[in-house]
């Protein structure tokens, strides 16, 4: 079971390469946004799958101070694109 | 009365995180908990007293079926979009109108639209709720609002109204 | 026990998969959102089930429970000020779109 889940792994790391590919080539800035927050989300589910191979409950903490962060990156980012200053 | 509500829901949520009863570890929760209460406490709810009323809690999971009967019917029909060769699309923001009045209320309508069949929020002013939809198949206002909201709508009034 | 943890994990992976081809194929950015906050959002929360059914309800199993909640409300919200943000930037809809009713109220 372990060995499938660690191929399951490698899937999950492959797919982020598709959102290096919308971040590298989006033709404008909230494509590469776009990219950004759906890297965030992988991340998460790789910290999850890390935690039934190797045993460590601490990995998932990881995880959820993952989500917060890309969270909190994300909304800066977007306010950033309407245009308004951070204290508004 | 707020602020006794919110620091309960904080402690009870540390206590989940870390998942132990020793003593030191609830020191640390009740000042953590303090904390979170002294610095955010004018941002909570202010009706508080519907937190007691049971009916509520029968009304959110019987939504909470329906809501993930949606989601995985939404997820299904985004996939098959996505994987079409010719990629049937006809997206487009349309406005709806909403009966909801609070705040709350509208909040969690907005997030469960985002969440079902191709449509995601874009923005609220008063009473309209303007949706980014995917796939636009009538062009009658009455049908697509019964359409995209009325399924939730009428639950959500049932839990927080 | 095991074996619906993994089922859910398979699951997961595979509605990743079709986000991440969405994201690389349809035509612009409000499409991609689409794409992006229902499948990976979607599929990183079977992910996270499943890790509860292998865990079982003490440790890691918690956390991925505490983690679920949180992971939808932020995905959620994160995709409002996403494209409320790209539309005061000035991004165009795609050509394919048949309908634009914001336009008037962002004039005003």
């Amino acid at each position: 079971m372990i060995d499938y889940l660690n191929i399951l792994l490698y899937v999950q790391i492959a797919l982020c390469v598709f959102c290096l590919y919308r971040i590298i080539r989006g033709p404008s800035i909230a494509d590469r946004m776009v990219g950004i927050d759906i890297f965030g989300i992988l991340v998460v589910g790789i910290c999850a799958i890390l935690t039934i191979t190797t045993k460590r409950s601490y990995i998932l903490d990881i995880g959820i101070a993952w989500i917060i962060l890309s969270f909190i990156g994300t909304l800066t980012l977007a306010k950033y694109l309407s245009g308004k200053k951070l204290n508004e | 009365m707020k602020y006794i509500a919110l620091f309960i829901i904080s402690l009870i949520f540390w206590l989940l995180l870390t998942f132990s009863l020793t003593t030191s570890n609830i020191i640390v929760g009740i000042v953590a908990a303090l904390a979170t209460t002294i610095l955010f406490g004018k941002f909570f709810v202010t009706s508080i007293y519907k937190f007691l009323q049971p009916q509520r809690y029968f009304w959110f999971i019987v939504y909470l079926i329906i809501f993930i009967w949606e989601c995985l019917k939404a997820n299904i029909e985004v996939a098959y979009r996505v994987l079409h060769p010719a990629m049937p699309i006809k997206p487009g923001i349309v406005k709806i109108k909403t009966d909801l009045k609070t705040d709350i209320a509208k909040t969690t309508l907005a997030n469960s639209i985002t969440m079902t069949p191709g449509t995601i929020t874009v923005d609220i002013i008063d009473d309209y709720i303007y949706v980014h939809w995917i796939y636009i198949s009538t062009d009658d206002p009455e049908e697509y609002s019964d359409k995209v909201s009325g399924r939730f709508e009428k639950y959500i009034k049932k839990i927080f109204e | 026990m095991e074996i619906i943890g993994f089922i859910l994990i398979c699951v997961g992976i595979l509605f990743n998969l079709f986000g991440c081809i969405g994201l690389i194929r349809l035509p612009d950015v409000y499409n991609r959102l689409q794409s992006a906050t229902k499948c990976v959002t979607l599929g990183t929360c079977s992910i996270l089930l499943g890790v509860l059914f292998f865990c079982g309800f003490a440790g890691a199993g918690v956390r991925a429970l505490i983690a679920l909640p949180l992971l939808f409300l932020s995905a959620t919200v994160a995709a409002h000020a996403l494209v409320k943000g790209a539309y005061i930037f000035g991004i165009k809809l795609g050509d394919k779109s048949v309908k634009d009713d914001y336009k008037d109220v962002i004039k005003s």
